[in-house]
């Protein structure tokens, strides 16, 4: 389940982002009547089509998967928070509508209605990708029923699906969505440019891409911000793992990498800021932050993973932004730099850092709220099929989502390659 | 309300059956077929792609949030023929996709077209004997038996495989029939029509070969057929359209409209009669009762949400699946 989830993670980013990259260039090529806006547009639509169809594919395993690995889990779950996927199956229904409107209306169409099966692509891309968050805010937060002697009863699936933590995870993973996909394709098209230098089609390309990730990468701390408080608020085991936390503290240190060390239930090689995780947490640098010692031993979540996972994350998000804030300096004062050698490269060696980012992200997230799989209700171990032999089947599922990714990639590849013969705009200088 | 939502769970049912059933089947007629042939059922399917296991999804959420005891149990004892489904739909979407997108036409097309050929296959085979192991009654929950008789026991046997087999003939019959209408060559059009005829006959002597199995395995669905009286019509629907269909097939004339007309109604009312059956049974255990709707229904506060996304779902996408296909009929400038 894992594997197919952070398999399936990238491909839900790249259908929640590409649409919305898609309809922009088509947008500029409207307006301005530019053929490359139109080659660029083109040239994506192609690769969203390879990684629709795959992730449509690895979407409907997972609609299986659910039943197959946590059975014990859905005859209690499906019940409750069914609602948010059947809003996600309708939504995704209607972005795989209008994609194919959008991939084979190309000539057939008024450009302008062509232009709007594109929105319509975005708008239900991301919705979709928000109710399966929803779904995932849920087991973090669980609310809208009562948990009598190990049933759900009076069950409310509209609270459900609205629980304390919808929002600010669906906001973090829409910009996340949009952080590593713009970042990613800006940096492919970065690092052709380093190849064929002054091609007018990636520089575009770079240009639209980096435009949302900026903006994206920006506002994602504060997002990030956000979300950490409403964890400390609901989640305080979560936090406690993710900062790596072992002694309940007033006041208490933000602990910025390290190696944490279970047995000792100490931090080593850390830098310690004094009171900052009190004010981050609580916003007051004098506050108390509960640690893992207040949390039952069977109860804790592991830190190891967890913490690294998360300074992971916050690392490259903040280097990201980093990134984003030059962009948009070079771009108004300087914008002699952004076609220097250096800058290119910085933008070419980011390519799979927001996907790393967003892997790492979900790490925390999921291994945060171990040993539950519905936050103090229902234990993880308590879910999982009890077949005997599952490893073998997950050793399958693990064997060929590990082949398939290869083969994507290698084809991508080949995709890549064969730009230059197709479009005349990135020929030209 | 519950009946409204079995309703819908039944139509996306056939409606997966018929296009999700014609894109499998297009993979085992190629199978017999030539390169020319090989381009036309791409050309045909190219559009569609994988759109069409929405339909499945569609059917898989109904069942998960409306009837969660029923999805769970399922997943549980026909764990491995569902993971063979799976693979099966991993291994033929993503083989037909990289075959129809791949810029380079060269030796990995031969490993292509040799998994989305094996698999078009496999995947209807584990389908049928999913549907067959759930009337069958040999599904126990009962702990203490043997991993054989819990996990394997209820889908390998004869019944089942004959489902199976049946089903894959099926969706072939399906295809062939909707491949006839696709090509403009004559010689091409020939051996579509054979094909058809074909499988049609071995369709009709695997799904008489079902009921004389059930009949030898001791399960009773010859005598509930025969107490259907919705059952007998919607078979004899079926069997009096094969006459039909075999004189169009035999035309020279395009009759693509009354041959995918009559193909259509044809599955729906095999579909729909066996469903008739069925109802309100969804799983047959073995030595305590059945798991049915009304038993397995989740609370009404869920069911009532589900219907609204059911419906508010329908009424936008079947005109948008109108409009994508109006796009698809109109030429390129």
């Amino acid at each position: 389940m894992a594997v197919s989830l952070g398999f399936h993670i990238v491909f839900a980013c790249m259908g929640m982002t590409m649409p919305v990259l898609m309809a922009f260039s088509e947008w500029r090529w409207l307006k301005t009547g530019k053929q490359v806006y139109l080659d660029i547009t083109k040239a994506w639509s192609k690769g969203v089509a390879i990684f629709f169809a795959v992730g449509a594919v690895s979407g409907t395993v997972l609609s299986f998967e659910l039943g197959l690995l946590w059975p014990e889990f859905m005859k209690h779950a499906g019940a409750i928070i069914g609602m948010p996927f059947s809003w996600e199956g309708t939504a995704f229904f209607i972005e795989a509508i209008a994609l194919g409107v959008f991939l084979y209306g190309w000539n057939r169409l008024n450009k302008w209605i062509h232009w709007l099966s594109g929105i319509l692509v975005s708008v239900s891309g991301i919705l979709s990708g928000i109710f399966v968050v929803s779904a995932n805010a849920w087991m973090n937060s669980p609310s809208g029923f009562d948990w009598v002697n190990g049933r759900a009863i009076n069950i409310d699936p509209v609270k459900a699906m609205f629980n304390d933590a919808w929002l600010s995870q669906a906001i973090h993973m829409t910009l996340a969505a949009f952080v590593s996909t713009a970042f990613a394709v800006a940096g492919v098209h970065a690092f052709l440019l380093l190849k064929n230098r002054g091609r007018l089609f990636h520089q575009q390309a770079v240009k639209t891409a980096l435009i949302f990730g900026s903006v994206a990468a920006l506002l994602q701390p504060i997002s990030g911000h956000f979300s950490a408080e409403g964890v400390a608020k609901r989640q305080p085991a979560k936090l406690a793992a993710l900062e790596a936390l072992y002694k309940t503290s007033k006041p208490a240190d933000l602990v910025i990498g390290g190696l944490p060390n279970d047995k000792e239930e100490r931090v080593n090689y850390a830098i310690h800021i004094p009171g900052a995780l009190s004010f981050l947490a609580k916003g007051d640098f004098n506050a108390e932050v509960q640690g893992l010692d207040k949390v039952p031993k069977e109860d804790r979540p592991p830190v190891i993973i967890t913490h690294i996972s998360f300074q992971l994350m916050v690392l490259i998000g903040f280097f990201l932004a980093l990134v984003s804030l030059l962009y948009l300096v070079f771009t108004i004062k300087w914008r002699y730099v952004l076609i220097k050698k250096w800058w290119l490269s910085v933008i070419a060696l980011a390519t799979p850092l927001g996907f790393l980012a967003v892997e790492a992200g979900w790490t925390v997230t999921e291994t945060g709220r171990q040993p539950w799989i519905i936050y103090g209700i229902m234990r993880t171990k308590d879910a999982v099929s009890s077949m005997p032999g599952l490893r073998y089947s997950f050793l399958v599922v693990t064997v060929v989502y590990l082949l398939l990714s290869l083969i994507i990639f290698w084809l991508m590849r080949r995709q890549i390659n064969t730009i230059h013969e197709f479009y005349p705009t990135a020929k030209t200088v | 309300m519950l009946i409204l939502i079995v309703t819908i769970l039944g139509v996306s049912f056939i409606l997966y059956a018929l296009l999700g059933g014609a894109d499998f089947g297009a993979g085992i007629v190629e199978s017999f077929a030539g390169k020319r042939e090989e381009v036309t059922i791409s050309r045909a399917m190219a559009p569609v792609w994988e759109a069409n296991h929405v339909w499945l999804i569609l059917a898989v959420v109904i069942l998960f949030t409306g009837f969660p005891v029923v999805y769970a149990s399922l997943s549980w004892v026909l764990h491995i023929p569902l993971m063979m489904v799976l693979l099966g739909i991993i291994m033929r979407g993503t083989a037909f996709t990289f075959r129809h997108y791949d810029v380079h036409q060269g030796r990995s097309h031969k490993y292509y077209s040799f998994l989305f050929r094996l698999s078009s296959f496999i995947t209807p085979v584990f389908l049928g004997m999913i549907l067959g192991a759930m009337i069958l009654g040999r599904i126990s929950f009962d702990r203490s038996e043997t991993f054989y008789n819990l996990f394997i026991a209820p889908w390998l046997n004869w019944f089942c495989l004959t489902m199976g087999v049946f089903t894959a003939c099926l969706f072939a019959y399906l295809a062939s029939v909707f491949l006839v209408g696709e090509t403009k060559i004559e010689r091409e059009r020939i051996r579509y029509a054979k094909f058809s005829k074909h499988s049609m006959i071995a369709t009709m002597i695997l799904g008489l070969l079902v009921f004389i199995i059930a009949q030898a395995e001791g399960h009773s669905l010859t005598r509930t057929f025969l107490h259907s009286t919705p059952g007998i019509i919607m078979l004899f629907i079926a069997a009096l359209l094969c006459p039909f269909i075999w004189h169009f097939l035999n035309q020279e004339r395009n009759k693509t409209l009354y041959l995918r007309l009559g193909i259509g109604v044809q599955v729906t009312a095999i579909l729909a009669g066996w469903f008739y059956i069925q109802f309100p049974v969804l799983i047959e255990v073995k030595n305590s009762g059945e798991l049915t709707f009304y038993n397995t229904q989740a609370p009404a506060a869920t069911l009532e949400q589900l219907l609204i996304a059911l419906i508010v779902g329908l009424l936008l996408v079947i005109p948008g699946f109108i409009f994508l296909f109006r796009v698809f009929k109109i030429k390129a400038k």
